[in-house]
This record gives structure tokens, C-alpha cells and sequence, in this order.
């Protein structure tokens, strides 16, 4: 074979792949849409954010009390982990001494790495009993937020450190000859030289909290009501999926899958802002 | 290199303000690292005394509680080879192409590169969802180790694609015009200039992959399933280790001990992967930077 044929062989067997490739998201759309469909025909969209409660098998499909519980049970996991990300990644940067610095970015490497059924596991067997003694049943929005809060922290942590890496060396330059302390070179210089990005790593976080669903579902009790308290079980849509796709069918099947594409409009919508501020990295 | 905070003069004794963010920085990073101390200590302690040789390799009784984790080991094993036998060939060829064959702002590249990136923010609960319904369902695969393992593959996808990528554009240019100066086929740079060059930033991207899949466990409840004997073809159901870790959790009253154990296991097998991955990712860079 001459070579410039096996290079056209080469080029179409790529972008062949390339087409399977980019293939994926659309297939997955497309299969999300052909399942939800039937349901959404029947009923319509309204049905869904009606207050009727979640009884599927009785037609009625109110995604409210779950929509509900992701957003505080996230809310809450972002309140705890955004400052202690960001602290930890100036702790990294300004504070620790350099050895202490690598081990503990090693920490949070790690951390970011632990499968979410292993922090379920631990989370129901330390931190649930410790909830109970405050105040029973102890499987709650406080702890699946603060489960979720130590899932995200690592990327609210290393995108902050990612950001504050990439600022111009001239801004280090001008707060040292300018005589600036070190805490205002943080406050004055470096906090919001990274704002945009240290943004967009939170709206990632907050994407992935809203994503996750073994650890929340082991931990947090799993009651479908819209929480009033802290204390409270809850339900999340993801939680929701994963305990009733095992046996759910029909109407019922495809109003999981109606949630299923919510939370997906829901992630990349917050995935797309986190693009779109990340975009504006450091330089005024 | 100078550091930040090298650089900024401190007045003697430091202002109320410094004090107050030294500490409240040195407060958090000592809350995460001992709730992180904390959780690695609980798994080491409740881990490492069911760890044995026998628990590695027998097949787990009366649901789990005792017994080990045998079958499940060659469950998982199957599912992550299926993924990447499937995904590894799709990503680098698709990489090849992002790299040699397109300019990186042309408007393919680009879209192809976005739908990538959207598919890497899909939550795993979705993965799991539509792994369900078009393997297990539309194609007929149900339950198994397949349609598990495929469903892994589409997860996989963007970060092998992405990691081989940039290791592909590390590979300094004049390689290649060297080759076309020789006279070699496209082709033939690819196979033997370009992709022993980026090897070791493939195979890094690779580990990473083994590596989110390894920990992945809604995309699998509903496609591999919960079936913990040992599988006897792909098309048979097969548990991974991380749905065995949630089953004992949460289904099997006094599994405790050994979801501990098992998630052990996890654990060490993930770190062991991740250090070869940085490992191989640092050498790709040392290469470039003494090829330059």
C-alpha cells in the first residue's frame, strides 16, 4: 500500500473514532429525551413542580421536595467547604512552611480521590452516630452537606491554588515594593487577582455536590420532604434515582428519567458558568 | 523561584488582621486534615483486620458479612478491562486527530472538544441511567459485565481523550518535521515517532481513567448489578467493589466490618494506581523538557 493511502485510511479510521466520540453526549441526550418522553407527553412538565408530593405510582410526580433537598443539602456543603478550600489553598501558598505545604496538597489530592461509597460508609458509621446524639435519626441534610463538603473541597482547594499560581509574578512585585503586608498582599492583591476563577471552581464544585449520589444516599436518610431543619432526612433527586430505578417501570421509570435529565440541564447549566468565568482568569 | 509571601515586607510583630487570617487559615487546614486523618485512620482500623490473603481470594457468605471478596475483585477487573478495551483505542485515535490532523481553534476541534468537556461534567447517577436504558435495554445486554463496562467506557472517554491529547501536543515539533524530512507517511510518524514519544503521558492518562472508574459506583448498580458470584462470561451480572461496599453499607445488617475491609482494598488499589499515574505523568515532562 502506498503511504499516502494509508494515511487517508489513517485520517477517515480517526475521525471515525472522533465521531463515536463526540457521539456519546448526544446519544445520551437522545436516549434521556426517549425515555422521559411518554411521561412528559402524557402529564406535561407542569405536573412536576406541583406540590402534590412524589406518589409515581399514583400519577402523582412533584419533583419539588427532592429539587429542594439537593439544593439546600449542596448549598450547605458549599457554605462549609468554599472557605475552608480557600483557606486551604493560601494556607498552602502563604503559610505553611514548604515541606508541611507539599504534604498537605498531597492530603487533598487524596482526599479528592476517595471513591464517594467509601465517605458514604464512613459517613453513616462516625459521623450519623455522632449527629443522633444531638439529635435523632441522625441520617440528615447536616449530614450528607457535610459528607458532600469533603467531596468538593479539593476542588474548590486546588482551583483556588491552580489560580493563584497563575498570577502575573509582576503582582507579587508590585505588593512587596508597595510594602505591603503578607495579609494584605492576600486581601489586597491576591484574593482578588483570582476571584473569577476562584468562582468557577465553586460553581464546578456546587455542580459536582448536586451530581453526586451514593454518599448523600447513604447518609442522609432518604425521606421525600422539603427540609425544615438541618436535622431533617432527605431526599435528593439523585438518591431518588438510584433507590427506585431498581424496580420502577412505566410512567413511573420515565419520570425517573425526567428527573435524571432536570439534573443534567441543572450541572451543565452551572458547568457552563464556570466555563464562562473561568474564562476571565486573573487579568483584569 | 520567589515566594509570595517571601517577598512582602512584615512589620514587626504583625497587625491584628495578619494574625487573625494566620490563624483562621491555619485553623482550616487543620480541620480537613484531621477529618481526613480521621477517616484514613477508621479505614486502616477497621480495614486491616479482616485484610488477609484468604479474603482477597474467597467468594463472600451469607450476603457478605463474612467471607471475601474473591469474585468480586474478578468482577470489577472485567468491568474496568471492557472499558478500556473499548475506551482506550476510541480516545487516543480521537486524541491523534485533535492534535495532528486538526488546528486547535479550528471549528471541529472545538466542538468536538466542548462536547467532551459537557460529557465529563454528566453526573455518574445519569451515566448509570442512560447505561440502563440503551445497553441494558435497547441493545439487550441487561445486567452484565458489558453493558457495565461499556457504560464505564462513555464515562472514561473525555479525560483519556483530553490526557492523551496534551501529551501528544507535548512532543516537541521539530520530531515531526524531522520525520517528514525523512520521508515517513503520516502513519508512520504516528506509530513510531509520536506515540512512544507521548507513552508515558498515555499510559498516565490511562491510570486515571482505571483509576475514576475504579471509584465509579451509580453508573454500575444499574448496568453490572448486584449479583456478587463468580461471573462465568461478560453477559453474566457481576459486582463491582465499590457496588459491594454500598450493598453492605446499606442492605446487609452487620456488613460493616467487612465494607470496611473491602474498602480498603479500594483504597490501596486507587493510591497504588494514582502514584503510577503522577509518576508517568512527571516522567512525560522531564522527557520534554530534556528534548527541548
Amino acid at each position: 500500500m502506498s503511504p499516502s493511502a494509508r494515511d487517508s485510511r489513517l485520517v477517515w479510521a480517526l475521525s471515525a473514532s472522533a465521531v463515536i466520540a463526540s457521539g456519546v453526549l448526544l446519544l445520551i441526550l437522545l436516549f434521556l429525551a426517549r425515555e422521559s418522553w411518554p411521561v412528559i407527553h402524557k402529564v406535561g412538565i407542569a405536573k412536576f413542580l406541583r406540590g402534590d408530593g412524589w406518589h409515581p405510582t399514583e400519577g402523582a410526580y412533584g419533583l419539588v421536595p427532592m429539587l429542594a433537598a439537593s439544593m439546600a443539602m449542596s448549598g450547605f456543603a458549599i457554605l462549609l467547604a468554599a472557605p475552608l478550600g480557600v483557606a486551604s489553598a493560601l494556607f498552602c501558598r502563604f503559610y505553611a512552611p514548604p515541606t508541611l505545604a507539599r504534604i498537605y496538597r498531597w492530603a487533598i489530592v487524596l482526599l479528592a480521590g476517595i471513591p464517594s461509597v467509601v465517605l458514604g460508609l464512613w459517613g453513616l458509621t462516625v459521623i450519623v452516630p455522632l449527629i443522633i446524639w444531638i439529635a435523632p435519626p441522625g441520617t440528615s441534610l447536616l449530614a450528607g452537606g457535610i459528607i458532600l463538603a469533603l467531596m468538593i473541597l479539593p476542588t474548590v482547594a486546588l482551583t483556588t491554588e491552580a489560580a493563584l499560581t497563575a498570577v502575573p509574578k509582576a503582582y507579587w512585585h508590585g505588593a512587596a515594593a508597595l510594602g505591603l503586608s503578607r495579609e494584605s498582599t492576600i486581601l489586597g492583591v491576591a484574593l482578588p487577582a483570582t476571584r473569577a476563577s476562584i468562582f468557577a471552581g465553586i460553581l464546578l464544585a456546587t455542580a459536582r455536590a448536586l451530581g453526586e449520589t451514593m454518599a448523600v444516599l447513604m447518609v442522609s436518610g432518604n425521606v421525600v420532604q422539603i427540609p425544615t431543619s438541618l436535622f431533617d432526612p432527605v431526599r435528593t433527586l439523585t438518591a431518588n434515582i438510584a433507590l427506585e430505578m431498581a424496580y420502577a417501570t412505566g410512567d413511573h421509570r420515565a419520570s425517573l428519567f425526567v428527573s435524571g435529565l432536570a439534573l443534567t440541564v441543572l450541572v451543565l447549566a452551572l458547568a457552563a458558568g464556570a466555563r464562562r468565568s473561568g474564562g476571565q482568569i486573573v487579568h483584569a | 523561584m520567589l515566594e509570595p509571601g517571601a517577598l512582602s515586607v512584615r512589620r514587626l510583630g504583625g497587625t491584628v488582621r495578619d494574625t487573625a487570617l494566620q490563624m483562621a487559615t491555619w485553623f482550616a487546614a487543620s480541620l480537613v486534615a484531621g477529618l481526613f486523618l480521621w477517616l484514613l485512620f477508621d479505614l486502616i482500623r477497621h480495614g486491616a483486620m479482616q485484610l488477609d490473603w484468604s479474603f482477597l481470594t474467597t467468594p463472600p457468605k451469607s450476603a457478605g458479612r463474612s467471607g471475601g471478596i474473591g469474585p468480586i475483585l474478578v468482577s470489577t477487573v472485567l468491568i474496568l478491562a471492557v472499558a478500556i478495551v473499548v475506551a482506550a483505542p476510541l480516545g487516543l485515535a480521537t486524541a491523534v486527530l485533535l492534535s495532528e490532523f486538526m488546528r486547535r481553534d479550528s471549528g471541529i476541534g472545538r466542538s468536538i472538544g466542548l462536547s467532551l468537556d459537557v460529557l465529563s461534567g454528566v453526573p455518574s447517577i445519569v451515566f448509570g441511567l442512560f447505561g440502563n436504558a440503551f445497553f441494558s435495554v435497547w441493545l439487550g445486554l441487561g445486567f452484565s459485565i458489558l453493558a457495565g463496562g461499556l457504560t464505564l467506557a462513555c464515562m472514561v472517554l473525555p479525560i483519556l481523550i483530553r490526557t492523551a491529547e496534551s501529551g501528544l501536543r507535548m512532543v516537541p515539533n521539530d520530531w515531526r518535521l524531522g520525520a517528514e524530512a525523512l520521508g515517513m507517511s503520516r502513519a508512520t510518524i504516528l506509530t513510531h515517532v509520536l506515540i512512544p514519544a507521548a507513552a508515558p503521558a498515555l499510559v498516565a492518562g490511562l491510570m486515571l481513567g482505571i483509576g475514576r472508574a475504579m471509584a465509579e459506583t451509580a453508573a454500575l448498580v444499574f448496568t453490572s448489578g448486584y449479583v456478587d458470584r463468580m461471573p462465568s462470561s461478560l453477559l453474566d451480572s457481576g459486582r463491582a467493589i465499590s457496588v459491594h461496599i454500598y450493598d453492605l453499607t446499606m442492605n446487609v445488617a452487620g456488613g460493616d466490618k467487612n465494607a470496611y475491609a473491602s474498602a480498603l482494598v479500594l483504597i490501596v488499589l486507587l493510591i497504588i494506581i494514582n502514584t503510577i499515574a503522577t509518576a508517568l505523568a512527571d516522567r512525560a515532562l522531564v522527557r520534554r523538557i530534556t528534548a527541548t
